[in-house]
């Protein structure tokens, strides 16, 4: 399979980058770590004519985080980077548990975590951990710099807020207000398969009551399904038995699954419901153990 | 059907732009001109006539196509030839010197990790890449970091053993 003919920049600079995209009106396409982006061309999903390489561009590789605890996560930031990260366990527990999942682990060393989550796939992994725990997404044009919360980022599938001449430099996400506790879990039929389905759960603690309740799901509905209204049933309550059958109930609600050769809605619910369980009674026993 | 294509593709003509790059493979400068739109397994399979790095799936799943960029492993399949300039880039070519097979080759060999062999180069890359970050592994991290690569002969038991056996044998020659 070959992509249709295209023009290639590979730009220094980030200013370069935007002048490039702003020259050419909507026909040019950003490529970052392309494992999305080069399947699509050779598919010939996508045939822009010009492909924008920002791979040269320096200082965007980072994820760190800030005085105040909030995390950044560079443009060029790999999967892998985050896979291995020190930073992620104890801060971003989410983080932490779903780059071990990303797709396998030779399209990690490539892949990176912004440009998965403006592929803005609806089985995206990283679109669900962004919307659990609140982040947003650093947009840079030519009229500067502005952030876009991650439920107003994603407009559709495959489709997301940024203007043709923008890049998204840079992934936001908030600390925890006391202990931050989470998990993500996926269900595949394969390593590198899409998720029959996957749930992303992010509390914040104070003690051992919840004070803040993020979860969203991937593979159960034609997009990235938000569940944090859902998830605030928690907020106040400490986990019990009861408090996490009640989440794991709300959340299983809120998907949308539909039936296909990953297998039928209710067993995709169930799948929700269990995940949410498993999550939730492993942060209950790390409580317990911290007590 | 790829090869079909590969044979009967005539070269792009005069008009077509392309983009000089300069790379290295397996320890050699290059220099090329690359329609930007050449994926990287073909500019090695094609270009450099290294046909060790296989065009399995083509849809960045069956890892026949890995080399290693960079030191990383990577789907040649789903890199653009472009994205390699000033870069460096190794085949299972690269592996063996002219008297000795690498530990990894040995292994597969040893072990008798491959039937068609198809799948072979894109594991061993793989596997070396892991070694390099953890020469100690468990089977499971073995598992774990192959589990990009698809084997469609049988399981994946003697592929692990081989590099398993790699890993004792290169311990053995650090110490």
């Amino acid at each position: 399979m070959y992509p249709s003919r295209f023009a290639y920049d590979a730009p220094k600079s980030l200013a370069e980058a935007i002048a490039i995209l702003d020259r050419n009106g909507g026909e040019a396409k950003v490529l970052a770590g392309g494992q999305s982006l080069v399947p699509m061309l050779k598919l010939r999903f996508a045939a822009p004519e010009r492909i924008v390489d920002i791979n040269a561009l320096p200082g965007l590789d980072y994820h760190r985080l800030d005085p105040d605890g909030t995390l950044r996560i560079g443009a060029l930031c790999r999967h892998e980077d985050l896979e291995y990260s020190t930073i992620l366990p104890g801060a971003f527990p989410t983080l932490a548990e779903a780059a071990a999942l990303i797709a396998d682990p030779i399209i990690r060393t490539r892949g990176t975590f912004v440009g998965s989550v403006c592929h803005a796939d609806p089985q995206g992994d990283w679109a669900a951990t962004m919307i659990a725990l609140g982040g947003r997404i650093v947009a840079m044009g030519p009229k500067g710099r502005r952030e876009i919360e991650m439920r107003d980022f994603v407009l559709g599938p495959f489709t997301n807020a940024l203007a043709y001449n923008e890049i998204a430099v840079e992934a936001v996400i908030p600390a925890a207000r006391g202990t931050a506790r989470g998990g993500y879990l996926k269900l595949e039929r394969r390593v590198g398969d899409f998720a029959t389905a996957s749930v992303a759960v992010a509390l914040d603690m104070s003690g051992d009551t919840v004070t803040r309740a993020g979860a969203a799901m991937a593979g159960v509905g034609g997009r990235t399904i938000d569940a944090n209204e859902a998830m605030s049933v928690l907020v106040g309550k400490t986990l019990t038995e009861e408090s996490i059958a009640a989440a794991a109930k709300a959340v299983a609600a809120a998907a949308d699954p539909r039936t296909d050769h990953r297998g039928d809605l209710e067993y995709k619910r169930h799948i929700v419901s269990t995940f949410v369980t498993r999550i939730l009674t492993k942060i209950a026993s790390t409580e317990q153990k911290a007590a | 059907m790829t090869s079909l294509y590969e044979t009967v593709s005539p070269p792009p003509g005069d008009d077509v732009p392309t983009n000089r790059i300069n790379l290295t493979v397996n320890g050699q400068l290059r220099t090329m001109d690359v329609e930007p739109r050449l994926l990287l397994v073909h500019l090695l399979r094609q270009g450099l006539t290294l046909t060790g790095t296989h065009t399995g799936c083509d849809t960045s799943n069956c890892g026949a196509c890995t080399v290693l960029f960079d030191g990383r492993p990577a789907k040649s399949c789903t890199m653009l030839a472009v994205q390699a300039d000033g870069h460096s880039v190794q085949t299972v070519e690269g592996m063996a010197t002219s008297s000795e097979l690498d530990p990894i080759q040995e292994g597969f060999k040893e072990e008798h990790g491959l039937q068609c062999g198809y799948c072979t180069p894109g594991m061993m890359l793989a596997a070396k890449a892991l070694l390099e970050r953890n020469p100690n592994p468990t089977e499971d991290d073995v598992r774990w970091a192959l589990s990009g690569n698809l084997c469609r002969c049988t399981g994946y038991q003697n592929i692990v053993k081989a590099v398993l056996w790699a890993a004792d044998k290169m311990r053995a020659q650090q110490n």
